[in-house]
């Protein structure tokens, strides 16, 4: 056990909170609507140039080009939370899609791609999901069929977010209808412009169409677009599933989100007293508190496995699963504390903090159903973690 | 950074884990429940003879010099073994008077003096109990105090919360649900406080850590104990750890206990580096040990159905260590407080 930093870390900590700090006034707010809004471009641009966010990536394609060192991103990422300044850009293909072309991606497709999509020029939406592929997401129908160099797609993805808005699409397309359910698809990349693609905004619980309906009709995307191989796009999807997961239960996130509850509680009153005055809101809030330092300290464990190449285990498979439910956990107690008020959504005059607090208590719903459901986690962790036996397939009748 | 246990520390955890499987088995502890002293006195003289009772004694007073994360480490091997011992007791004395009252420090290393705690007033003061200190001299009762067997000397808190060391007392057993450890109430008459010592937060938080450790490791002995029986007991043809919602339930115990473990390391080697937040964490581990172990214990004796009621398996003794945990030292809302006052959330 070693928490203190060396020197030489240390001094990179108070470097990252002087670039912060110095320049928040560049940092986007809330008002700032819109992926390519100017500020929002021009923020991720300085992230960047300054080493805050793409980090490891290399230079050739647009990243800061420094040698892996998981606890300096570590540190980073501890020093958005500390400071609340404006978070580098995320989303699917920043997350998901990038770190999937550095490890399986042509020459070309890295070239083309990664560069436009970690400075927020070239939008992607994930096409996994379909009516019928949710939880079984090897269910996939939506066909591909060659014809010269090209495909033709027809078939109909779900649940897709950012579709309206993205340039791109990272899409799951069955290549091979006689093979076995995992070993017929592939991992299509095509642009969203291509004549026969639909998008229908669906709206979510949020009040916001983030979701979409995608239709494919006669769909002509060049096959050079497959990531790694043809009808192996089930390992490919997986390598994304596991950055997906790693990004939706980031405990510093969680704690970040705990300390302005914890501004909240102390700084809103209700019947002449402040909400941390009173006993039973301020026990909720330490109970959390709990779970938030847990999952932390799990978080420095599975850090320090990944930087000792080692699996981090049970510690690393219940992330997704605990941060989301706790993410969650901090939202509804935000809204409960502030009572009555805490309804307010959208705009007027009495709304606090946005209405964020009922947007999260609703869109962290969302993300313990989204990237693998609870229960599709806890499958994974009794299986793996536990060693228990998988369902037995029912009989066939 | 590294957040993960020593070479040395994995060693420790091996060898403490190692002695207790072979001695302190379900067999062991049954009959140290019925009131075997013959069990329990070779229990403790095989601890004894490991010679974790100096484990946080400082080394210039002869004890090992190790830390509270170490402590915490064998604090949990005892807790997955159910096993009684006085090391939690040793180890709070140790904290306490290793700062001005070494010659007690050295004696709890080398085995001379062994220490029962009567600590309640710090954390629960009730009606009708209590010690005062009146020029020296020690008069009241004290509830709840872990006296090992064999012990020479208690530290005992008066109501102003000042710790003193006597080795005068007279004891009546308080019956508990959990009857693997003895609880007593002291009663003192007037007998002389041979050195004293203001209480500071952090024995307390070292007591109630430890606790925590202690739940940490009868949690995981319940954890493993259900999905063992869940992969072999059949219903319906079929392994019962085979149907989803009893492997959910081990998800869920294991999901929520994982991080308890990273809380309780963290909180020790916050404890052990002198971390600002070092005493708010060790009482939120303490807390939130509580409601995990809390559980654990009810989730994993469903899923050993009708057994795990019965006597049969015994794993009423690991419900009943957590059961008993999760109110020692304060409950958890009362833990919690402390942690919000610590923090400066509570208004003056
Ligand atoms: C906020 C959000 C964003 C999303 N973004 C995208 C996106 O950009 N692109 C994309 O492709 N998809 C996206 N999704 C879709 C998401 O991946 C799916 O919703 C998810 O995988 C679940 O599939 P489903 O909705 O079909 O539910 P189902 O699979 O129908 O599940 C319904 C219920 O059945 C349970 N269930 C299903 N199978 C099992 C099983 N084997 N064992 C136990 N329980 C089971 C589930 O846990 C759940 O409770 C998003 C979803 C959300 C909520």
């Amino acid at each position: 056990m070693e928490l203190n930093l060396s020197p030489e870390y240390e001094a990179f900590r108070q470097d990252v909170n002087r670039i912060l700090t110095e320049n928040s006034h560049l940092a986007p707010g809330p008002e700032d609507r819109g992926m390519k809004h100017p500020k929002r471009l021009a923020w991720q641009k300085f992230l960047i140039e300054n080493g805050l966010t793409a980090r490891t990536i290399p230079k050739e394609y647009g990243g800061y080009g420094a040698e892996p060192d998981l606890l300096k991103s570590r540190i980073i990422a501890e020093e958005f939370a500390r400071t609340g300044i404006a978070r580098p850009m995320g989303g699917q293909g920043i997350s998901m899609l990038v770190p999937t072309l550095l490890e399986l991606g042509t020459p070309e497709q890295k070239e083309a791609y990664i560069r436009p999509t970690l400075y927020g020029e070239m939008i992607w939406c994930q096409g996994y999901s379909e009516p019928g592929a949710g939880s079984d997401l090897a269910a996939v129908r939506t066909a591909a069929v060659e014809d010269g160099d090209d495909f033709i797609i027809n078939g109909q993805k779900i649940w897709t977010s950012t579709a309206k808005q993205a340039d791109m699409i990272f899409c799951l397309v069955r290549t091979d209808p006689d093979a076995k359910k995992h070993e017929g698809i592939s991992y299509v990349l095509f642009s969203m412009e291509t004549p026969g693609i639909e998008v229908r905004p669906l709206v979510d619980m949020t009040e916001n169409a983030n979701f979409n309906e995608v239709f494919f009709t006669d769909v002509r995307v060049p096959q050079s677009g497959i990531v790694f191989e043809k009808n192996k796009g089930w390992q490919v999807a997986n390598a994304t599933l596991t950055h997906e997961r790693g990004m939706l239960g980031d405990p510093n996130a969680t704690k970040a989100r705990f300390l302005e509850l914890v501004e909240l509680m102390k700084a809103e009153t209700l019947n002449g007293e402040r909400l941390i005055d009173n006993p039973l809101l301020r026990d909720r809030l330490i109970k959390l508190q709990g779970e938030v330092y847990a999952m932390q300290a799990n978080g420095l464990r599975v850090t320090t496995a990944s930087l000792k190449r080692e699996s981090a285990g049970l510690a690393g498979l219940i992330v997704k699963l605990q941060g989301c439910e706790l993410n969650h956990q901090i939202a509804g107690l935000a809204i409960d504390a502030l009572g009555e008020l805490g309804i307010l959504y959208g705009e007027g005059d009495h709304l606090r903090a946005d209405g964020s607090w009922q947007w999260r208590y609703m869109y962290d719903l969302g993300l313990i159903i989204g990237g693998g459901t609870a229960q599709i986690q806890k499958n994974i962790i009794s299986e793996r973690g536990l060693g228990m036996p998988r369902e037995p397939k029912p009989a066939k009748v | 950074m590294e957040f993960a246990l020593s070479e040395d520390q994995r060693m420790l955890q091996d060898s403490i884990s190692g002695f207790l499987k072979d001695n302190a088995s379900l067999d062991t502890i049954r009959k140290i429940a019925d009131g075997n002293a013959e069990a329990k006195a070779g229990l403790d003289a095989g601890l004894a003879e490991m010679g974790i009772m100096g484990l946080y004694v400082p080394e210039a007073m002869g004890g090992s010099g190790l830390g509270l994360l170490e402590a915490c480490l064998v604090q949990e091997a005892l807790g997955y073994t159910v096993a009684p011992s006085g090391f939690l007791a040793a180890t709070v004395a140790a904290d306490l008077l290793a700062k001005d009252q070494a010659t007690y420090a050295s004696g709890i290393a080398d085995g001379e003096k062994v220490f029962g705690l009567a600590l309640t007033e710090l954390a629960s003061r009730r009606d009708g109990s209590g010690v005062t200190a009146d020029n020296g001299r020690l008069s009241g009762t004290s509830l709840l105090a872990d006296v090992p067997t064999g012990a020479t000397h208690v530290l005992v808190a008066d109501t102003s919360g000042a710790c003193h060391v006597a080795s005068g007392w007279s004891a009546k057993p308080m019956r508990t649900i959990d009857r693997t450890r003895t609880f007593q109430e002291l009663a003192f008459d007037g007998v002389a406080a041979e050195a004293s010592t203001q209480s500071d937060p952090s024995a307390l938080a070292v007591a109630r850590l430890l606790v925590a450790a202690d739940t940490l490791g009868a949690a995981q002995a319940m954890i493993d104990k259900a999905v063992e029986y869940a992969k072999e007991r059949k219903q319906f043809g079929r392994v019962i750890g085979s149907f989803q919602a009893v492997k959910h339930l081990c998800a869920e115990m294991a999901a929520k206990l994982e991080p308890a473990r990273a809380l309780v390391w963290h909180a020790a080697y916050a404890m052990d580096t002198k971390d600002p937040e070092a005493l708010v964490m060790a009482n939120l581990a303490k807390a939130h040990l509580a409601e995990v172990g809390t559980f654990v214990a009810k989730t994993a004796t469903e899923v050993h159905g009708g057994m795990g009621f019965t006597d049969l398996l015994g794993l009423h003794y690991w419900f009943k260590r957590i059961g008993v945990n999760r109110q020692l030292f304060g409950s958890p809302e009362q833990v919690r407080q402390t942690a919000a006052e610590l923090q400066g959330l509570v208004a003056a």
